[in-house]
């Protein structure tokens, strides 16, 4: 709260693995045994994750400063700088205008990484669960649906449609029991906006929920999240608690008719069980197999009954909404996708995180203003975004817009948010073979396409990485392609190809290289590398023989190494650790 | 049957859609999935013992057998596989003697290759025994496995 002064320091699952537990061990200690007047506080995911463990002082005169990188040293340093100039902090200081901020637009993440998200209070302080209350005290069902329909929300886990169109489908189903289900088995890799968010702000997930409950009728529901976010689930489990006992949820919440009952159920570990009827089918305890639709789940979902599933930051948004009202929400972004997106920007990006900006900014100024572009020495090359139904979105499209339209035309995908940049060290054909080995694996088997489809693209792009790629094995993809996505019945499988047919829409040359040549001009593939000690800039400091793991690199001290083709594995370890660019990668006839 | 395990029966006896719940919680029980208690399951839920064993091998976290004392998951999500992620498969196998899915002859690590962890930011990520370690190179990952195999 700002009336008191205090240090937070941000506690996500990101934090906490760059060392933030120690952090705030040393600030709680410290600051108890100097006497300082400031709470020493945990809060969720600042964003900056490039800068973890992040600290932020708040003065009690409304004054924020932020420090990154913060380890025990830097800690003790704030502590002795506090109230005056940082001093000793001139790397750790991270500017309010710093572009990494300036660009957002913070909605969703309005929370994140400012309150503490194990205290209702709180999220209370910050005008929590208002919209819930002034929803059931204030506003039929039809009310509340007609509001969101004005705010033009449309679906945040990637498909995109209209929340207001989808509650108000449900609400019309006639059913004495309806169920409400949020969606947090985030499972693309190389996304993680929804474990923040519910890390870092559970509450706001569970008043949007209850608002959505609220609106189509539904009395109990579901919240479904992976078990590999344990410290999301443990965090939800507290607020659900909180929520009860403070009576927002449970008996006739805020005194009106309206009743709610939330649960949380851990997947278990399922890629599919985020399409909607195979998530039902894991709730319900079986297999998590897609079904056919119609009947859709507003029809007949949970055991038979109306349920009605939405995301993770749609619900997120809800309770902002009503707050705002929907014509202003709706001021935010382009002409059909409304509001900001969260997104999640990783891979080799200068400054990687959480970010959230107003739909139809540049992909570009994601990428450069707020990322700061490619991290170390290399080239942008493309963007990977939607995870494995999406695409690669190539460097001479950079300037398309993020909403969902424009993303769809390029190949790609909104998605649910996960952005890996990728530089001229990748290899596409790599990219591509790697996301259809996690589709394979993740494929439930019910389709014969997705199941035998999907294996026989594998293998075709395992060949083309190990330099046994033929002629026509291109065409055999693109033919693959288009019959597992017209034969499959759900998402999985329809969308499979996508990272395959992105790549060779923008990179086919690479493809190319790969069968023709035996080259990978990333130098990537490891059939078609070699690993070699440049002799002439070699100094025989011998860091790259002592790291080999298989002992193949064998030289004198003060003398060029060489290393042994036959026992090379091509980790490329040795080329991490030479100082003296002497390891170099060769690849196609150079390689020989 | 253990006591804590038939309480755990109890607690989900008539419970809707009881069956995940009581797998994670009996693998949490045991390290594994064990013959017996899979056979009570079944019994307690009124299904089949094949459907509950269709159910536990569908989902990638069930396991049938014992896991070693450390558990280490090796992320290959999007963001780790850019940035080398193979590379740390190579150390692990050097480091640990096992690939992914095996336990080492000494009962000690657990090897999983998992889709991805959501520290993407981080990456390439190792988790150990719950504890992710981030921003990870060859070298460091060699010693954090040193430190691990020295806890006692």
């Amino acid at each position: 709260m700002s009336n008191r002064a205090e240090i937070a320091v941000g506690m996500s699952s990101c934090g906490i693995a760059s060392g933030a537990r120690v952090v705030f061990d040393v600030l709680s200690r410290e600051t108890a045994r100097r006497k300082l007047p400031y709470a020493v506080v945990a809060t969720g995911c600042i964003g900056a994750c490039h800068r973890e463990p992040l600290v932020e002082v708040r003065g009690a005169d409304g004054t924020r400063r932020l420090f990154g990188d913060v380890d025990e040293a830097a800690a003790v340093r704030i502590l002795d700088s506090l109230g005056g100039a940082p001093s000793g902090l001139e790397e750790n200081l991270i500017p309010p205008d710093a572009p990494f901020f300036a660009r957002q637009r913070r909605i969703v993440l309005a929370n994140c990484g400012s309150i503490d998200p194990e205290s209702i209070d709180e999220y209370v302080a910050h005008a929590g669960y208002t919209s819930l209350r002034k929803a059931v005290t204030s506003m039929s069902p039809e009310q509340v649906i007609e509001e969101i329909k004005a705010s033009g929300l449309r679906g945040r886990g990637g498909a995109g449609f209209p929340t207001g169109m989808k509650w108000g489908l449900s609400r019309a189903v006639k059913g004495a029991k309806k169920y409400v289900v949020c969606n947090g088995d985030e499972g693309d890799p190389g996304a993680f906006m929804d474990r923040s968010v519910l890390e870092g702000d559970p509450h706001a997930v569970i008043e949007g929920m209850a608002i959505g409950a609220y609106a189509i009728g539904a009395d109990e529901g579901y919240f479904y999240v992976r078990a590999e976010y344990p410290l999301a689930i443990k965090r939800l489990v507290k607020a659900l608690a909180q929520a009860e006992e403070r009576g927002f949820l449970g008996d006739r919440i805020f005194g009106s008719a309206f009743c709610l009952r939330l649960h949380i159920k851990e997947g278990a570990g399922a890629f599919v069980c985020g399409e909607e009827t195979a998530l039902m089918a894991s709730i319900e305890g079986r297999r998590g197999m897609p079904r056919l639709r119609p009947p859709f789940p507003s029809e007949k979902g949970l055991w038979n009954l109306s349920t009605t599933i939405n995301n993770v930051e749609t619900f997120a948004n809800v309770a902002s909404i009503l707050r705002m009202g929907g014509a202003e929400f709706a001021k935010l972004g382009t002409a059909k996708s409304k509001g900001t997106k969260v997104f999640a920007l990783a891979g080799k990006i200068r400054r990687g995180g959480m970010v959230e900006v107003p739909m139809g900014m540049p992909l570009r100024e994601v990428i450069y203003d707020i990322g700061g572009g490619i991290r170390g020495e290399g080239k942008f090359k493309a963007v990977q975004m939607g995870g494995p139904s999406g695409g690669c979105v190539p460097e001479s499209l950079i300037d398309v817009p993020v909403d969902y339209d424009s993303l769809t035309a390029t190949g790609a995908i909104m998605g649910s948010g996960g952005m890996v940049v990728m530089d001229d060290s990748t290899c596409m054909v790599d990219v591509a073979r790697y996301f259809l080995a996690f589709t394979q694996n993740e494929s439930c088997g019910k389709c014969t396409f997705c199941r035998v489809g999907t294996k026989r693209m594998l293998e075709i792009l395992e060949r083309i990485t190990q330099g046994k790629g033929r002629e026509g094995d291109v065409e055999a993809l693109e033919d693959l392609a288009q019959k597992i996505r017209v034969s499959s019945l759900c998402a999985l499988g329809q969308t499979a190809p996508n990272p395959v047919l992105t790549t060779l829409r923008y990179f086919r040359e690479e493809y190319e290289a790969h069968i023709l040549r035996g080259e990978c001009p990333a130098r990537r593939c490891k059939a078609l590398i070699r690993f070699r000690v440049d002799a002439a800039r070699c100094t025989g400091c011998t860091l790259c023989s002592k790291a080999c793991p298989t002992k193949a690199i064998s030289g004198e001290r003060k003398k060029a190494h060489v290393v042994d083709q036959g026992k090379c594995v091509r980790c490329g370890l040795c080329f991490e650790k030479c100082r003296f660019h002497a390891i170099e990668i060769r690849t196609g006839k150079d390689a020989c | 049957m253990t006591e804590d395990f038939s309480a755990l029966l109890d607690r989900w006896r008539g419970v809707k859609g009881s069956v995940i719940p009581l797998l994670q919680q009996t693998q949490e029980l045991f390290g594994y999935l064990p013959v017996e208690p899979m056979a009570e399951i079944a019994r307690a839920t009124g299904r089949s013992p094949a459907e509950i064993y269709g159910v536990a091998t569908f989902y990638a976290q069930f396991r049938f057998t014992p896991q070693g004392k450390h558990l280490v998951k090796v992320c290959h999500g999007t963001a780790c596989h850019v940035l080398g992620a193979d590379n740390l498969d190579t150390v692990l196998e050097m480091e640990l003697g096992i690939r992914p899915g095996e336990t080492s002859r000494d009962g000690l690590f657990s090897l999983e290759k998992v889709a991805c962890l959501g520290c993407c930011s981080l990456a390439p990520v190792v988790m150990i025994d719950g504890e992710v370690y981030g921003k990870l190179t060859g070298d460091k990952l060699a010693g954090i496995l040193r430190e691990v195999r020295g806890k006692p």
